[in-house]
Parts: structure tokens; C-alpha cells; sequence
């Protein structure tokens, strides 16, 4: 029960980090993206300040076999970096380059009701689907 | 010609921001020991053996409800930031559908490999961030600046 807890509160500060830092909104994402053009660097901080923080706890995390609260600690045990690495996060890439929507900030602005959001999360979606459903063959 | 768009920089709240999130991810792996990545969080519950045990569906359901519910939150201490999205709905579908597929196929996100792969130093999600960095910034040039 309370890692149900500190599961929903660590998706609260996720959200409001992407709020406070501007990632949700998609036009700057591009900017960010746009190094040749009108480019606005402020994600790559958003980058720093995750990082900084988070290489103290995977840090602490690396050294246990559980978690605070019991659990089993897992973390991701593949090292290849292979064709379906490569060709995945290129895909990811562009889709993230055309919209300026990558699937965390078009979760988290899922309840704001937009139509444009809402289209891109289902798409997300189906998108899911059909690799769960192409990996299976 | 890079031109930097100085007025909309934000160095303070970009970093308190990032500080945020890498406090969020801190907090599932140290109390849970658990990965905060959003497409695999998200692309995990649409496949049964999610399903089969009660801890495996409620901490992801958890995170994705606490991450739904921020801006709604966030609403009683500030305005939202806007939201700006292309016009043209057939190119946020294609988006959508790049998006969701290429997370799945390479295993992560800009969360997941990017934020947590990093601050793992894995190699593997290094190739996998500067990969989709690299055709994200291909992407916008194009649009921007060759078909536009």
C-alpha cells in the first residue's frame, strides 16, 4: 500500500517537473530541437538537473538488492545496443521532431482536454499495440 | 545561422523543473526499485502479464494517475503554460503512431533512457538518447527549414 503511495506521488513530481520546466508544451520541445534555427536551450537543463539528481540515486541504487520498501530492485540488465535499439529510438526520433510530443508531457497534458493531445495519445497508443502485436510474430 | 532565442530561455525553472523530475525518478527507485520510464510504464499495461499480479499493475497505474493529475495541481498554485501543437491532424497521428511503435521497439524513452539510462551511465541508452535526439533535430530541420 505505501509503495502505491510513493508510486502516485512520484507521478505528481514528474508531472509538475514537466510543467515547471517546459517540456510540456510541444513548441518548445521543437525549439530545443531546432539547433539551426530559433533555438531555445533551456531543455538541455531539464536534462542537467534530472541527471544530477538522479546519478546520486541510481548511484545508491546500484549497490542494493531491494528497495526501500521491500521490493526487489530491478534495473534494466540488457547492454546490447543493437538494430532494434537503434531503429526504435530513430523512429521515436522523428515522431518526437514532427509533433515535439514524447509519451511522458502528452500523458501528463491528457486531463487539459486538448483535441491535438488527445489524438496523440491514441495514436501512442495503437502505435504500442501494433509493435506488441508485430514483435509476436 | 543558429539564432538563440534568448527571451524565451528559462535557465530557473528548466533546472528546478529537470530537479523534479530527477527527484521523481529517485523516489521510485529508491522506495520501490523501480524504472521511471513512461513508455514502458504505459506499453507494459497494455499487455496482459502486466494483469497477473497486483503490485505489477498498481505501482504503474499509481504513477500514470499522479502524472495525470498534475496540471491539475499544479492549476491551484499557477496558470498553465500553454500548449502548442501542430495543426494539422494527420501529422500529430503519424507523430503519435512514431512515437508509440520506436518507444516500444527501442525499449525507452526520453525519461526512461534518457533521464534514468543516463543517470545509470549505460551505454546503451547513451546510443539510444543521442539517436533520437539526433533524428529529432533532423526532423524539425527538415520541416522547418527545407519543406517550410
Amino acid at each position: 500500500m505505501l509503495s502505491i503511495l510513493f508510486a502516485l506521488l512520484a507521478g505528481l513530481v514528474f508531472g509538475l517537473g514537466l510543467i515547471l520546466s517546459g517540456m510540456g508544451n510541444p513548441a518548445k520541445v521543437q525549439n530545443f530541437l531546432d539547433f539551426f534555427g530559433t533555438w531555445d536551450p533551456s531543455l538541455a537543463l531539464v536534462m542537467v538537473g534530472a541527471i544530477a539528481v538522479g546519478l546520486v540515486a541510481f548511484a545508491w541504487a546500484r549497490r542494493r538488492k531491494t528497495a526501500l520498501l521491500g521490493e526487489p530492485m530491478q534495473l534494466p540488465t540488457a547492454t546490447k545496443i543493437d538494430t532494434r535499439l537503434l531503429l526504435g529510438a530513430a523512429m521515436f526520433g522523428i515522431g518526437w521532431g514532427i509533433a515535439g510530443f514524447c509519451p511522458g508531457p502528452a500523458l501528463m497534458n491528457l486531463l487539459t482536454f486538448h483535441k491535438e493531445v488527445t489524438i496523440f495519445v491514441i495514436s501512442m497508443i495503437v502505435g504500442m499495440l501494433l509493435q506488441h502485436t508485430w514483435a509476436r510474430k | 545561422m543558429t539564432h538563440i532565442l534568448w527571451d524565451s530561455f528559462q535557465p530557473a525553472t528548466a533546472l528546478a523543473g529537470g530537479v523534479l523530475i530527477g527527484v521523481a525518478s529517485a523516489i521510485l527507485i529508491v522506495m520501490i526499485g523501480r524504472i521511471a520510464g513512461i513508455s514502458g510504464i504505459l506499453g507494459t499495461l497494455m499487455q496482459r502479464d502486466a494483469w497477473a499480479h497486483h503490485f505489477a499493475w498498481g505501482w504503474r497505474v499509481a504513477f500514470l494517475g499522479g502524472l495525470l493529475a498534475s496540471p491539475l495541481v499544479y492549476q491551484l498554485f499557477a496558470p498553465l503554460p500553454a500548449i502548442e501543437l501542430p495543426d494539422n491532424p494527420r501529422l500529430i497521428v503519424l507523430a503519435g503512431l512514431l512515437v508509440g511503435f520506436g518507444t516500444r521497439l527501442g525499449s525507452g524513452c526520453t525519461s526512461g533512457h534518457g533521464v534514468c539510462g543516463l543517470s545509470r551511465l549505460s551505454p546503451r541508452s547513451l546510443a539510444a538518447t543521442l539517436t533520437f535526439m539526433f533524428f529529432g533535430a533532423l526532423t524539425v530541420f527538415v520541416m522547418r527549414h527545407v519543406l517550410n
